[in-house]
């Protein structure tokens, strides 16, 4: 099943172009890592599929247009946008009680079972709670929740290592099923490439790639080059060259690894690195750019 | 995938649990905004305090009440309890306007919309409840607040003059508990009613506001009025806020009349409590000025609803 369909998805705030026609296509189950550089138009595509700006061309979660039916879609969608958005001034209580008397979807007995593992007390208030806390909160919260599809905008932003690696443990194991899909933003790239199922690069209001993680690793090798070789491997044609000490990195595209293994070691690179390539190399290499 | 759960798939879930936005919107609003019943309960508490310190002179002023006419004693009697009344209507004003700006504002300011806005909770239900915090239930809340306040007033009082050996007779002539109460019951949901475009006004900034709502809902009022002075040499617009503001007692009691300075006058003072035949809901109900002012209410409503679907965290 389709779980979320865009075409020639628009949005424009006056002259600036947040969203440049896009086309999306997520299925159930995968977990869907989207990554772009600030302003690139991530927050802006979120928000059209949450319901919270309306927009130009055709869009469609889980079947319906969340301009139009935000509150409906809800019962299905869960959303953390960042650790800021728990109301300061509540009680870790109240937080159940509220979500437990409007969501038909929430099961507190599993809430509490979170909780229970995390040291996060009843009565406080948000505002008493470490930031990491208040990420363990809002994710008991939105994982008791029978939802179809989960977004994530930069859930780990501003935690310490264990918060974070602890983050992505508890939705993958506690949580992630193959009949649940996950968008996820993040600027945090090495912490997700191992959980994404599909990796999607966005830039100025476009999509830049859209891959399978199966079809990134297949299509994309990364090799450490010596001096000497350089020339040589330069005529295969790398959209990316970087230096690390005296030694060369170039990044390839649909290059077979045979031809690739005699200058080194061929590895397939992090997504850190093909975004660098791909989005921040632009004018080095404009060749190399994959529609 | 390893998934380590071993069943993830939960199938006995499905059936959706009947839920209550709208009474868990109304609770949530008290568990933010505690003023709300905790202002007027502590103007309650410093009333009753005060009152109960000014009992110690209780002896003197009983014997100054003797040489006084019927009525006099009666207004003296009375007194108290109509101040203590008039404090928490002025509480109820000041704690509704405060409401009504923070409402849609503070929500956008610390960007917990994002996360309200993330349950199956409309901007429908979420306005509507909104709306009558100020409208239905603080009119209801603040009047039983003064109920039990006065009911606490009279049994101070006669404790007072128990103690200093005094009658409670006079208490029981010249403290009409029950009218008391049901007058203020009355003017305080026919009043609300009547303010209904004002708070709907000010919740209707409160989703627009990007700064100062305060500011903006004072100032664009004003601005008209002034407006209107300048270009037109005419005062309408300021009449209709000093009708808005002033009317709604000369609508809800009969005998009452507005005068020319926009003062209410409340007629038959003899009997210093309202009479309970001066409540007079036809002719409130009658006034064209109530439902204008409710069709007005409807349409800032509506407008807050299209707002706080539109608009982002600030």
């Amino acid at each position: 099943m389709t779980c979320i369909e865009a075409h020639g998805l628009r949005k424009t705030f006056g002259a600036t172009i947040a969203l440049d026609g896009i086309d999306l296509r997520v299925e159930e189950g995968r977990i869907l890592g989207l990554i772009g550089p600030n302003g690139a138009g991530k927050s802006t595509a979120l928000n059209a599929i949450l319901g919270l700006t309306p927009f130009q061309g055709e869009l469609k979660v889980l079947g319906r247009n969340p301009w139009t039916e935000r509150d409906k879609l809800m019962r299905d969608v869960c959303f953390i946008a960042d650790v800021a958005v728990l109301p300061r001034w509540m009680r870790v209580s109240q937080a159940l009680d509220y979500v437990e008397g409007v969501h038909p979807k929430f099961d507190r007995t599993k809430a509490e079972g979170f909780l229970g593992k995390t040291t996060i007390k009843r009565a406080s208030r948000i505002r008493e709670l470490s930031k990491g806390m208040v990420v363990q909160l809002h994710l008991a919260l939105v994982m008791a929740i029978d939802a179809k599809l989960l977004i994530l905008d930069e859930p780990t932003l501003g935690l310490d290592l264990l918060y974070r690696k602890q983050f992505y443990d508890a939705l993958l194991n506690d949580y992630f099923d193959h009949s649940r899909t996950v968008v996820v933003t993040t600027h945090q790239v090495e912490e997700v490439q191992n959980i994404l199922t599909d990796l999607m690069f966005i830039d100025r209001g476009k999509i830049v790639l859209d891959s399978s993680m199966e079809d990134f690793e297949a299509r994309y090798a990364e090799v450490l080059v010596s001096p000497e070789q350089v020339a040589a491997a330069r005529a295969l044609r790398p959209i990316y060259e970087r230096q690390v000490f005296s030694r060369t990195v170039m990044l390839f595209d649909r290059v077979a690894r045979d031809q690739l293994r005699p200058f080194g070691e061929v590895r397939t690179p992090s997504i850190a690195d093909l975004f660098v390539a791909l989005i921040g190399g632009k004018t080095a290499t404009a060749q190399g750019v994959a529609a | 995938m390893s998934v380590s759960d071993p069943a993830p798939a939960s199938p006995a879930v499905s059936v959706p649990v009947a839920t209550k936005p709208f009474y868990w919107t109304l609770r949530r609003e008290f568990w933010e905004h505690r003023a709300l019943y905790i202002a007027p309960l502590a103007v309650a508490a410093l009333i009753l305090f005060g009152f109960t310190v000014s009992l110690i002179g209780l002896y003197g002023r009983a014997k100054e009440l003797a040489q006084l006419t019927e009525d006099e004693k009666a207004a003296a009697i009375v007194q108290p309890y109509h101040f203590a009344a008039a404090a928490i209507i002025f509480t109820a004003l000041i704690v509704s306007v405060f409401y009504c700006l923070a409402a849609l504002y503070n929500e956008r300011r610390d960007r917990t919309i994002l996360f309200w806005k993330s349950l199956p909770v409309s901007d429908l239900t979420t306005v509507l409840a909104k709306a009558s915090i100020p409208i239905v239930i603080l009119p209801l809340l603040y009047a039983l607040i003064i109920m039990a306040m006065h009911v606490l007033m009279f049994l101070i009082n006669s404790a007072g003059r128990i103690a200093f050996g005094l009658s409670t007779a006079p208490l029981w002539t010249h403290v009409p508990l029950f009218q008391m109460e049901v007058v203020s019951l009355y003017g305080f949901v026919t009043q609300a009613l009547w303010y209904a475009p004002i708070f709907a006004w000010l919740l209707m900034v409160s989703a627009w506001a990007k700064r100062s709502p305060f500011l903006w809902a004072f100032l664009a009022p004003a601005a008209v009025i002034i407006v209107e002075r300048i270009a037109f040499n005419t005062h309408y617009f300021g009449m209709l806020i000093t009708h808005r503001l002033f009317g709604g007692l000369e609508a809800a009691f009969a005998g009452s009349s507005v005068t020319a300075r926009g003062a209410v006058k409340v007629a038959g003072p003899k009997f210093p409590v309202i009479g309970l035949e001066q409540l007079d809901p036809v002719k409130f109900l009658s006034s064209p000025g109530l439902w204008f002012g409710l069709v007005i209410a409807a349409l800032f409503l509506a407008a807050a609803i299209w707002l706080r679907r539109y608009r982002e965290p600030i």
